[in-house]
């Protein structure tokens, strides 16, 4: 799909995060080939895609957790370099990554999973921590669950404190990670209202990995689709569910066949029967 | 066919090892860098400490009391034959100090301790909550791993000393009280023949080792482990047959070096 050109023309110049070129995979079996894409500043931009299609990998390229074989990451200007250590956790310090389950750590309360980034990163005296926790609890409406242990809490509750402990540190980019999997219809709702809200809030950029599309439809400013390791589709909501190429109006109208093919290749039935003559 | 394919299988099972060795000791010197920015916030390696080493103590302290029992009736039975009894004392905190105290605290440490961290980090692993702490800037080295290795190391000779305490305290319940050998002969024999440098301290320079051995192969594997339950639960049976196999053939070594020429 050729929507807009190949970089984002009404981003070009204030793009935070620009992938130029990059190319990536797990041993033999490619992952990401030569994408290039381009996220601005105060955004929601939803990244979309088949299960498998890469759209995990590219947020943990971003946060420079795997390095790209081809091509770059720059984040604010800056090359993301997993090598160099110490500015790579200088860029993370302005990322903030919700991932798929939330990876709270199980052995710290509600109230402490969000405290840890702050007792990591600065010198705050415990009434200011509290304040602060406390007051991002109260943006996802678990300020009530604050002493909560995470075995207490819901998978959506989870996901929520998760946020809270995203944003704790207000960074100027935040990655979700499948935020809508699993979750009920309420708690769905409510995930995505607030990452919208947070968004608009905070003037942060928003990154959604997800391949639920009338959610992300319904909070992005502009959406990319991947398949194959290629971008294949881009452009606003409203662009994308107009566009005729055959898989993004597969993947957008959710169709059982089409270049996405139901059955997984395989011999004539008639041959796996026995029933050939 | 198959005699053609044994170079191979030799090489590529030849290559793999080394892969392993080399990311193992690489693991290793990572921890060892670790610990100075790891030890700037004491109370983590405290509460490990209390995780690693307080809660194994009940297990080490009832091993180390029926160790001690047995080994004081078995050790009456051939010392009387000879008219030796009252060596019993030193025969037992010998035996203790030397080898049992060490090399089985270490294996019940490798099997309580040491499956707990493998699973700890494991699960941590599998709910990317490691990946998380990355994304956080927060280095696992220091905040996670660093402080279970060094309390580990300061556990082991803890543990090790508790149990031979307690197995010395049990052959004295057994060789005095019960059986009716002289206080004085049991307590004498031991402080004349058991020298404190050559004795108990390479009994403590044996648990410092094998602290370090367990406590790194429970975190290598668990560091290493498949993010599924069936990868944590390989990895504990990985963390056990390992860490003994290491203390057994380091026991062996050690002993070779330490007490050769005695």
């Amino acid at each position: 799909m050729s929507a807009r050109p190949e970089s984002n023309s009404e981003s070009a110049g204030i793009a935070l995060v620009s992938i130029q070129g990059l190319t990536f995979g797990y041993n033999e079996r490619p992952i990401l080939s030569n994408v290039s894409l381009e996220f601005p500043r105060g955004k929601v931009i939803a990244i979309m895609g088949s299960s498998g299609c890469g759209k995990t990998t590219l947020l943990r390229l971003i946060g420079g957790v795997v390095s790209p074989q081809q091509g770059r990451v720059v984040f604010a200007g800056k090359t993301v370099d997993a090598t160099d250590r110490k500015s790579l956790y200088a860029m993370r310090r302005r990322m903030g990554m919700l991932f798929q389950f939330g990876a709270l750590f199980t052995d710290l309360s509600v109230f402490e999973n969000v405290a840890f980034p702050l007792r990591e990163h600065t010198q705050l005296s415990e009434t200011m921590i509290r304040d602060i926790v406390l007051m991002k609890l109260d943006a996802v409406g678990l300020r009530g669950a604050a002493s909560l242990r995470i075995a207490e809490i819901s998978g959506g509750m989870a996901r929520r404190v998760a946020l809270a402990r995203t944003i704790a540190l207000d960074p100027e980019i935040i990655m979700f990670d499948e935020p809508f999997t699993g979750l009920d219809p309420i708690a769905l709702g409510i995930t995505a209202n607030l990452i919208r809200r947070l968004n608009d809030a905070t003037g942060a950029t928003s990154l959604v990995v997800s391949h639920d599309v009338s959610e992300c439809f319904d909070i992005c400013d502009y959406a990319y689709i991947l398949s194959g390791g290629h971008v294949v589709g881009r452009g606003t909501p409203q662009e994308l569910r107009e566009v005729d190429d055959p898989f993004v109006h597969q993947f957008i109208h959710g169709e059982p066949d089409g270049p996405v093919r139901f059955h997984y290749p395989a011999p004539p039935y008639a041959q796996d029967l026995d029933l050939a003559a | 066919m198959k005699i053609a394919a044994i170079p191979a299988r030799v090489g590529r099972f030849t290559l793999e090892g080394l892969t392993t060795l080399g990311h193992a000791t690489h693991f290793l010197v990572d921890l060892v860098r670790g610990i100075p920015g790891g030890l700037r916030r004491p109370y983590l390696t405290v509460v490990q400490m209390e995780a690693v080493g307080n809660r194994s103590l009940s297990i080490i302290a009832a091993s180390g009391a029926a160790v001690g029992l047995v080994l004081a009736l078995q050790g009456y039975i051939t010392l009387s034959r000879y008219g030796s009894a009252e060596a019993l004392g030193l025969l037992v905190a010998l035996a203790l100090a030397r080898e049992l105290g060490p090399v089985l605290t270490a294996l019940l440490f490798a099997g309580r301790a040491g499956t707990s961290l493998t699973a700890e980090i494991g699960l941590m692993k599998a709910g990317e909550q490691l990946v998380a702490m990355e994304m956080m800037a927060v280095d696992p080295r220091t905040r996670v791993l660093v402080p279970r290795f060094v309390a580990g190391i300061i556990s082991m000779p803890l543990l090790g000393a508790v149990f031979s305490m307690v197995g010395i305290g049990a052959a004295y319940f057994v060789g005095v009280i019960l059986i009716g050998i002289d206080s004085g002969s049991f307590w004498s024999s031991m402080q004349s023949g058991v020298d404190v440098v050559k004795d108990i301290g390479n009994g403590v320079v044996k648990t410092v080792v094998f602290g370090v051995t367990t406590t790194f192969i429970a975190l290598y594997v668990g560091n290493e482990s498949e993010p599924t339950p069936e990868g944590v639960a390989r990895a504990t049976t990985r963390t056990v047959v390992i860490s003994s196999l290491s203390v057994l053939f380091l026991d062996f070594i050690l002993t070779a070096l330490m007490f050769s020429k005695t």
